[in-house]
């Protein structure tokens, strides 16, 4: 009996002081809300209010980040907008950005340093009429090929390059818009999408012939993870001049940890989470928010090494796609990403007996209504 | 005047019926040639002008619940507006304050006036991230940067008009001025303020306007989480599966610009009388 209690009493303490220990020095990681001062930090999104960003917009409506002592100021993007721009200038205090437009932000002398993976894997699709023939990168020489420009389109032209398949020669690369118009018209035979938005817009539109929803099955999809030319897309991203600061260093650690937090309980709560992007002021109906948190939540569960962690593979792919492509002229230093911050949020969290990994994520059925409503 | 507007928007919708109809019959193409028309008439790229305006009372997302479009429309319209009377006003001070500084000094004028016209040369969407990041790092909210933005463009015709305006007295009553001994200052109160009204005033409806165009421009290009120019671009993503969306909320945008208009044109009967009189 006595030997029990001691156990339990050991047991107790030894749980203490890992917690103490991945606390490090400071306290406020540890998450209990008892808060002397509140700090502000704003975020910048890359566009504008939706299920893409539902992690942060959770932290902050189930008051995760007031557990760090944070108050999140949340700012949505626009056209001009280019969020690791607004980190470098210091008029934001964190970014999300892709990887590789970051890296050529870093490449032209911004001192940005990604602090946390959060997707990954990429969410660029090329997608074509399921009778076009389409089914691999191979099968778009002759064909009317739609991308958007802006760097988004160079999953494409490495995969058809590892194709065999000269862009300039072998196909025609055109501009598209962001909505599938171009598709849906026919004007071009594969559009590029990203599974959680764009693709999910065919699914919504009415499809002459039948009267119905079009349906999955009359698309085919080129992903790039499946060719071996994605790159890593949405990260957090800090200011790397200020991380030599200590008081900034504490504040990356508590909205970093703050961040995966809401990023896990979108993955146990995605309808809760859909509704706090409908809340937030999304005009996107609620089948296509819903649609989106699902294919998210796709991009970031399993995290293998934990959420937020850096997959360095996928990290040296995007570099050697970057560096083929026109993108990078050289790969970054190693000082461009930084796992530390995550490493200690995710000891506070699993210490904290948090899934940090997910691997037990499934897909949920979402059912879309003509327009996302 | 009802009756004007009215047959107006009847013309307008006859004649987006009769093109698209036309388009109809001949698949796109000029009657009797083989010349592509330059609009597709297909419903995804002209929807008909009755589902344009059905659109309207139909309900649309805001936040958790819905809300009939044209209260949507009237909602962002109000947030739009204000970010615009900010601006509209910024720059009425600003162009005002430039106007009088060319008046008194011409070396001024020499030196202001090439400035001020290569200023509208700079294109807004390069303005824009500028004047955003700056207002971030003054802790401005974005409204207001949006409002600069609107600002930027409606300081030029109120500046240019208020200086023609200012200077056109004719000599004989400036030299009366003179023989009276009034100072510079009761000159510009006293003449050359009175004889501005008939050319600020139109300076002020285009200014209007473009501070509606440039809320919307900077509401577009910078982050605010509502505003017509959010629900424009909100609509234009979703421009495949509702295109009447995204028609119904540019008429909206049209019908705000129109209303500022209208105001300042009830603020110029208030404040010249008829437009006529004083200009001569």
């Amino acid at each position: 009996m006595k030997a029990r209690q001691f156990t339990r009493v050991a047991c107790a303490v030894m749980a203490l002081m890992l917690l103490a220990g991945a606390c490090g020095s400071d306290e406020r990681i540890a998450a209990t809300g008892d808060c002397d001062t509140v700090d502000s930090v704003s975020l910048q999104l890359q566009w504008v209010t939706q299920a893409q960003f539902a992690g942060y917009f959770a932290a902050v409506d189930k008051e995760i980040y007031d557990k760090y002592c944070l108050d999140v100021a949340i700012l949505e993007g626009g056209v001009d907008i280019v969020p690791q721009q607004q980190l470098a200038s210091g008029a934001v205090d964190f970014a999300v950005s892709w990887v590789p437009k970051a890296l050529v932000s870093r490449e032209e002398g911004a001192n940005i340093v990604n602090v946390a993976q959060i997707f990954q894997r990429s969410g660029t699709l090329q997608v074509s009429w399921a009778d076009s023939g389409i089914n691999g990168p191979a099968d778009l020489a002759g064909k009317v090929v739609g991308n958007w420009g802006w760097g988004n389109e160079f999953e494409l032209l490495a995969g058809a390059g590892s194709a065999g398949l000269d862009p300039s020669t072998d196909f025609e690369l055109v501009q598209q818009s962001f909505d599938m118009l171009a598709l849906l018209k026919g004007e071009i035979d594969a559009s590029q999408a990203m599974i959680y938005n764009e693709y999910a817009q065919v699914l919504e539109a009415v499809n002459p012939d039948t009267g119905e929803l079009y349906v999955a099955s009359d698309l085919s999809v080129i992903d790039w993870n499946d060719v071996g030319t994605a790159m890593l897309q949405d990260a957090i991203w800090a200011d790397g001049a200020r991380l030599t600061e200590a008081g900034y260093q504490d504040l990356t650690k508590r909205f970093v940890a703050g961040s995966l937090e809401g990023w896990a309980y979108c993955r146990d709560n995605s309808s809760n989470c859909v509704d706090i992007v409908l809340a937030n002021g999304s005009a996107l109906g609620a089948s296509h928010q819903a649609w989106q948190m699902n294919e998210i939540n796709g991009l970031i569960w399993p995290s293998p090494n934990g959420v937020g962690m850096m997959d360095a593979d996928l990290w040296a792919q995007t570099v050697a796609v970057a560096t083929s492509q026109p993108i990078l002229t050289a790969a970054p230093d190693a000082g461009a990403y930084t796992t530390g911050y995550v490493e200690a949020a995710l000891a506070s969290l699993n210490g904290r007996g948090m899934d940090t990994v997910g691997t037990s994520w499934q897909r949920v059925e979402v059912t879309l209504n003509e327009g996302g409503e | 005047m009802l009756a004007t507007a009215f047959a107006a928007v009847v013309l307008v919708v006859l004649h987006w019926e009769g093109y698209k109809w036309v388009g109809q019959q001949t698949g796109d193409r000029v009657p009797g040639t083989d010349i592509e028309l330059l609009v597709d008439t297909d419903d995804l790229t002209m929807p008909h002008a009755k589902d344009i305006l059905g659109e309207f009372v139909v309900d649309v997302r805001d936040g958790r619940s819905t809300l009939p479009m044209s209260l949507y429309l009237l909602k962002k319209a109000w947030f739009t507006l204000q970010e615009a009377a900010i601006g509209f006003f910024l720059g009425l001070v600003v162009g005002l304050a430039l106007a009088v500084l060319m008046l008194r000094w011409r070396v001024v004028e020499r030196g202001l006036l090439p400035w001020i016209n290569v200023s509208q040369t700079v294109p807004l969407i390069a303005l824009a991230p500028i004047i955003v990041t700056w207002g971030r790092l003054n802790d401005l909210p974005d409204l207001l940067s949006i409002s600069l933005i609107a600002a930027y463009l409606t300081f030029f015709p109120v500046a240019v008009s208020a200086l023609r305006g200012l200077q056109s007295p004719n000599a004989a009553d400036v030299e009366l001025m003179r023989s009276y001994a009034a100072s510079w200052r009761t000159t510009l109160f006293k003449l050359r303020l009175p004889a501005a009204r008939a050319y600020l005033f139109p300076a002020f409806k285009i200014a209007a306007t473009l501070s509606v165009v440039g809320a919307i421009v900077g509401e577009i290009s910078i982050g605010t989480k509502t505003g017509l120019g959010r629900a424009i671009l909100e609509f234009a993503q979703r421009y495949a599966v509702f295109p009447e969306r995204l028609y119904a909320s540019v008429i909206g945008a049209a019908a705000l610009g129109l209303s500022v208009f209208g105001l300042i044109t009830l603020a110029e009967r208030m404040f010249v009388g008829r437009t006529r009189e004083a200009s001569t």
